[in-house]
């Protein structure tokens, strides 16, 4: 809508500034990395060919919108394509099944010609030449707008559909290049076409290294292949579900063994060597999601790998069953894989040879031969469906369990299913905690916490704590309630955390497709059933016994739980992830260094992100959605998903992606330029938006369950709080991600980090739900950018607050607060207002609430701590003044000092009316010792539109730490995020224990 | 000697609890068309009318209890007798830490939900839950109240039938919440009255014993706005006396016998 309108302005703009968009661009990308493009082009064609794998990350940007429109045309292997992609399909290839033909002889091709293990990759390279230039004839033809952007603009843009082929193409390219960049670990990149690609750039052909790999399918036989040594998970999963034949794969994943008891998921979107480690490479093909409701499976030979993880599931005594259970599902096994009973043939011991339970008695084979006569005339298929709709009523069906304790040390059980998390005590459940009752989901060390929604008539959210084995088992049991909520109940996965956060610990997401979004491609399945040999179960029963590693079944009911699924990624990039990926990598670029290549910023996150792996995590729910899911039926949930994707797709189709240039583009460019500018910028914002909220759970994590830690466990404990509230012209990402990597430096504890996995559910929430404070926040910060957009007469104001508390234990810590300031002319904000009111509109259509205005900004936090004494000081910038002021307080262990610079530009606009507050927002962010909160006011006032950012960073630590060096780096970084600002006051609180050198 | 009785009130009228019992049997087997297996009374076993509480039946199999008054541990062994006689398979509940009174177990069709009362304890249920392993079996604290079906019963396949006093509606929210499935509530004003027999008769549809009117005036007018149940109200002021209610006196077992 309006959003787009300023997309295409842009481009103009861009047009005009950069002169030849595109062929500045576009030569600048292929100079720089030529390999990528190589990449790039392969990937466009393997999208086209083949691989389901590519679909994912094109769709990642376009997933959610072009999702829905596509057609029902796709047919088999297609349908994991974006519609996209499937129409592009539709010129190149007739049929689906010729693609797969061609895959395969492309390989085999590719195999003949170099040595290298993944015969995609380098077949690819060839044709993606060619096609590249064809793709660059096309794109000539496309809007000279689109390719003039930089990826990420054409990402949005395709989205309006204007895009077409040409330029989704473009889109997974530039995609995909950010992903390799970025830390492999970290990074979604779920296809395998992308892991390919990755490889292929770095590596010729001919050094790839391969390592041979074994997969334990169901049926117990092994699969064996050889892959690069550096291949992701994707790969190998793939190439397990070709071999199977299997296209419903999201119900599936892959599992390694650490030892006998602890079973990993293999996470698809990371290398498989850096999750195994030294372990052998051997894996076992499991079912991950049970569907709860296996006739809605779409292809008989997924139930029927549905059937033979249950039937190892009952052999082993993992899904446990009573007597007329297991010889009811036995009966269905034999009638599936015998056929019906022949009294001829099947004699009296026929049966001992099929494992049906643990412990299998005369009698209970009897029985199962009594009821496999009563089944003659079932079709395998048919003798399946009924197995699976038996054994959906087990209670324990589907359920994952992991020992633990509770707070009072006795042992439990914590089963993760796909209602929720399941307490059991000695095989009885004791509580039960749905998806829509938790709010947030974290672990630290060894403990994993869920916080609860309140209860009718309760007023406070509890926070329940298990202790689990140790730090992994926690990690494990984590992961998996991730991966449960997101298939579960969410539309689509959401994407991790931004890697600029300070935070600590696992960005670990689920990156697969939602049951939601399976169960849409598996309708599109168009495929004749495919023929598949039931395998005897004997096999596998009999081997259960002797245990291979690789079959699961081996652990007893007790082990069961031991086996926590380590983070599973085995799944797809979902559409919206990526696309939110994306969008998050255009305003990184932007805020960054604007000359930086986008690859290159990536990179940097890359960095980041590996900080983070070992903290402590939360999973953030947001359950506004969930609650309505409550009530809700299926279908509705799944109409109320499609309306809010639909929204979703509405708003980013109006707001375009910013280029990494952008920002000093408008700068140079004159206003109204600027102005169009923005709207590319919101996008950005949103996503900051996101990690502003992510920082702000993480905050209230930490004094949920770290403070008292932190306080009991060293006596001289140092907390460092880093509030920064910092106006920015450009983003108001940039100051969170500056802060957060200050404060990034000092987080020591590993194990300690926060994480919360609900953004996209978020998303999606917010546009339909006005109470979500995120989703408020979001817009005050694209309105605030719009506002900000007009750099001119903005002043940099910063603040910085040095505060020490000095806690009873000795905690000190320091506040510093840089507050920016920006003014822009009543001009500029017109037109700015302009756009924001369109925006507002367009929010509105999407239902969301302004509601979050209401926020009083606060400009100066000071801690209030049990101060004794407090001293006030207060410079002025320009004139030095200085004001002493002191109040006593009961307590007199602490010394408080406030020391306030202050600039006179900044008395003016403090000073004045309130004026119209636009907006408001923090953003905090925290590590162990540092707390960041960035608060972004956005005012008008008489036709002046006035942004400021206060940040206020919280150090608490021990008097080691050099506070005027850290006041001075706050400064600096505040300066440097946000040139267009002006700093206006600069408060530094202190509060030390008495008996501790005053720092100031 | 003198039934069990949770707190002291007017003596049992013996001569009107026999009748209202033998109209409960007549109703079961007369107008229903059950087969009903009377166990023989037994004067040393005051409270052995009460026979839901000596055993648990689940389509085939059957969980002989350990009854949580030492008193009634006797009354089981008649009913062993009884089911043997059925051909159930039998679980016998011999951990002599295990306590577990049949009326405090509320199978809904789906899964069991426990009270963990003064005559059932955690171990009892967990004796239950490895009996009936296909189902979750949930445990609900019971308080002031002598078992979980002193103020509840199912009353329909899938609705709960549940009183309205204070542990009443807690329990009944426990259940809620640890139950993956959503049940309909049936709220009756008085606890004694939520303890009724649903029974699913191929030729009769939804029967519904519930308390007379007589003696609950208000639940009955709740139950008679079911309209898909045959309704049965039934009497049992005398045995209520000593805690007694409709569903204490019978142990329902699908199965046809042979008898």
């Amino acid at each position: 809508m309006t959003t787009e309108v300023g997309s295409e302005t842009e481009v103009k703009k861009d047009s005009e500034q950069l002169g030849p968009d595109k062929g500045k661009d576009k030569p600048e990308e292929v100079s720089e990395t030529p390999e990528n493009q190589k990449s790039r082009e392969t990937f466009s064609e393997e999208a086209q060919d083949s691989s389901p794998v590519p679909a994912p990350t094109s769709q990642s940007s376009l997933s959610s919108q072009k999702k829905e429109k596509s057609s029902p045309e796709r047919k088999g292997i297609s349908r994991f394509l974006p519609p996209w992609l499937k129409k592009q399909k539709s010129y190149t290839l007739a049929e689906p099944k010729d693609e797969t033909k061609k895959r395969t002889t492309e390989e085999e091709q590719v195999a003949q010609e170099s040595e290298c293990q993944t015969p995609e990759g380098v077949a690819q390279p060839k044709k993606s030449l060619k096609e590249a230039a064809a793709e660059n004839q096309h794109n000539a033809k496309a809007d000279d707008k689109e390719e003039k952007h930089s990826v990420s603009i054409a990402e949005t843009q395709s989205a309006k559909e204007d895009g077409k082929e040409i330029e989704v193409e473009k889109v997974p390219e530039g995609k995909e290049e950010k992903q390799e960049e970025k830390d492999k670990r970290e990074t979604k990149e779920v296809q395998t076409a992308e892991i390919k690609r990755e490889n292929i750039p770095q590596k010729s052909p001919k050094k790839i290294k391969t390592v041979q790999c074994k997969v334990v399918l169901l049926d117990g036989t092994e699969f064996s292949c050889d892959l690069e040594k550096r291949a992701k998970g994707q790969v190998l999963f793939d190439k397990v579900c070709e071999h199977l034949n299997l296209l419903e794969k999201d119900y599936f994943g892959l599992s390694f063994y650490e030892n006998s008891e602890q079973k990993n998921w293999l996470d698809s979107s990371k290398e498989i060597k850096r999750q195994i480690r030294s372990l052998p490479w051997i894996f076992t093909f499991n079912v991950k999601f049970y569907p709860p409701d296996p006739s809605q499976l779409t292809e008989d030979i997924t139930r029927y790998f549905l059937c033979l993880q249950l039937r190892q599931d009952i052999a082993s005594g993992r899904l446990p069953c009573s007597f007329v259970t297991h010889a009811l599902l036995g009966s269905y096994t034999l009638q599936a894989e015998l056929g019906d009973h022949d009294p001829e043939e099947h004699r009296s011991d026929y049966i001992s040879e099929f494992q049906f339970a643990p412990n299998q008695t005369q009698e209970m084979e009897e029985k199962v031969a009594e009821l496999h006569k009563t089944h003659r005339g079932l079709t395998p298929a048919q003798a399946d469906s009924q197995f699976l709709e038996n054994a959906k009523r087990l209670s324990m069906y589907g359920v994952d369990l992991h020992h633990a304790k509770d707070s009072e040390g006795v042992d439990i059980m914590l089963g993760v299913c796909a209602n929720g998390l399941l307490i059991y005590k000695d095989r009885l459940r004791i509580n039960r905690f749905a998806w829509p009752k938790i709010l947030k989901i974290s672990y630290k060390r060894s403990n994993f916490y869920i916080k609860v929604r309140p209860a009718e008539l309760e007023q406070f959210e509890s926070t329940i704590g298990f202790k689990l084995p140790n730090h992994r088992a926690a990690k494990r049991l984590w992961k998996v309630c991730v991966e449960h909520h997101t298939f579960f109940r969410l539309v689509s996965p959401e994407q991790p955390p931004k890697a600029k956060f300070l935070t600590l610990g696992s960005k670990f997401r689920y990156s697969g497709r939602t049951q939601a979004q399976t169960r849409q491609a598996s309708n599109l399945i168009d495929r004749p059933a495919p023929y598949f040999e039931r395998t005897s179960s004997k096999r596998v029963s009999r081997s259960l016994d002797g245990a291979p590693m690789g079959i699961s079944d081996q652990n007893l009911l007790r082990d069961f739980p031991a086996t926590a699924r380590q983070a599973a990624g085995d799944k797809i990039l979902d559409l919206d992830a990526a696309g939110q990926a994306k969008l998050k990598e255009g305003g990184r670029e932007e805020d960054g260094s604007p000359v930086k290549t986008p690859q290159l910023e990536l990179t940097q996150d890359g960095k980041s992100n590996s900080l983070r792996v070992d903290g402590e995590n939360i999973y953030v729910r947001h359950s506004n959605l969930m609650l309505e899911d409550l009530d809700k039926t299926q279908d509705d949930l799944l109409k109320h998903q499609a309306s809010i994707s639909e929204l979703k797709r509405n708003f980013m189709e109006s707001t375009p992606e910013p280029r990494p240039n952008e920002w000093e583009k408008r700068r140079i460019t004159p206003l109204s330029l600027q102005t169009q500018g923005s709207s590319h910028e919101t996008l950005d914002i949103v996503e900051e938006k996101k990690q502003a909220e992510v920082g702000i759970e993480e905050t209230l994590v930490v004094d949920e369950t770290n403070k008292g830690k932190m306080q009991v466990a060293t006596g001289a404990g140092e907390t460092c709080k880093v509030e920064e509230h910092l106006s920015k012209k450009d983003s108001s990402s940039l100051p969170s991600d500056s802060s957060s990597s200050s404060s990034s430096s000092e987080s020591e504890d590993e194990e300690v980090g926060e994480y919360q996995p609900h953004h996209r559910a978020t998303e999606e929430v917010i546009r339909e739900e006005p109470e979500d404070d995120d989703v408020k926040r979001k817009e005050h910060e694209e309105k605030i950018q719009h506002v900000e957009a007009t750099p001119e007469g903005s002043k940099l104001n910063v603040p910085v607050e040095h505060t020490q508390v000095t806690a009873e234990d000795l905690v000190q810590e320091n506040a510093v607060t840089i507050a920016t300031e920006e003014k822009n002319l009543s001009e500029e904000i017109k037109q700015d207002l302009g756009e924001e009111k369109e925006e507002e509109q367009l929010r509105l259509n999407g239902d969301v609430s302004h509601v979050d205005i209401d926020v009083a900004p606060q400009i100066i936090c000071c801690s209030e701590p049990p101060v004794v004494k407090t001293e006030m000081i207060t410079i002025s910038d320009a004139t030095q003044r200085t004001e002493i002021s002191t109040k006593e307080v009961p307590i007199v262990q602490t010394e408080t000092k406030t020391i306030t610079y202050e600039s006179p530009q900044f008395d003016s606009s403090a000073g004045g009316n309130a004026g119209v507050l636009l907006s408001a927002q923090t953003i905090t962010s925290e590590s162990i010792s540092t707390t960041t909160t960035t608060h972004i006011t956005k005012m008008v006032k008489g036709g002046v539109s006035e942004t400021r950012i206060e940040k206020r960073i919280v150090i608490t630590g021990d008097a080691d730490i050099d506070h005027d060096e850290a006041l001075a780096q706050a400064i600096k970084e505040a300066k440097e995020q946000h040139p267009d600002m002006s700093v206006t006051r600069v408060v530094v609180h202190k509060e030390t224990e008495l008996a501790e050198e005053d720092e100031e | 000697r003198q039934a069990l009785r949770s707190a002291a009130g007017p003596e049992v009228d013996f001569a009107r609890a026999e009748r209202e019992h033998q109209l409960y049997v007549g109703v079961l087997r007369g107008k229903l068309g059950l087969q009903v297996l009377e166990l023989p009374a037994d004067e040393s076993l005051p409270d052995c009318v009460f026979v839901e509480d000596a055993a648990v039946v689940c389509e085939e199999t059957a969980l002989l209890t350990r009854p949580g008054a030492p008193s009634r541990r006797k009354e089981v062994e008649a009913m062993k007798r009884a089911l043997e006689s059925l051909n159930l398979n039998i679980v016998e509940m011999v951990d002599e830490n295990a306590a577990l009174d049949g009326g405090d177990v509320l199978f809904t069709g789906r899964e069991f939900f426990v009270g963990l009362s003064r005559r059932t304890n955690q171990r009892g249920a967990e004796i239950l839950a490895d009996t009936f392993k296909d189902y979750a079996v949930s445990t609900v604290p019971v308080h002031d109240a002598l078992h979980l079906k002193s103020f509840c019963s199912m009353a329909g396949p899938n609705l709960i039938a549940i009183g309205s006093s204070e542990a009443a509606q807690k329990a009944l929210k426990t259940m809620q919440q640890m139950s993956d499935h959503r049940y309909d509530k049936l709220t009756v004003p008085d606890d004694a009255a939520a303890n009724c027999i649903y029974l699913n008769i191929p030729s009769k549809g939804h029967v519904l014993l519930h308390r007379a009117p007589e003696e609950y005036p208000e639940s009955a007018k709740v139950f008679e706005k079911l309209k898909d149940h045959m309704l049965i109200p039934i009497a049992n002021t005398e045995l209520e006396k000593v805690d007694g209610a409709l569903t204490c006196c019978s142990v329902l077992i699908n199965k046809s016998s042979e008898l």
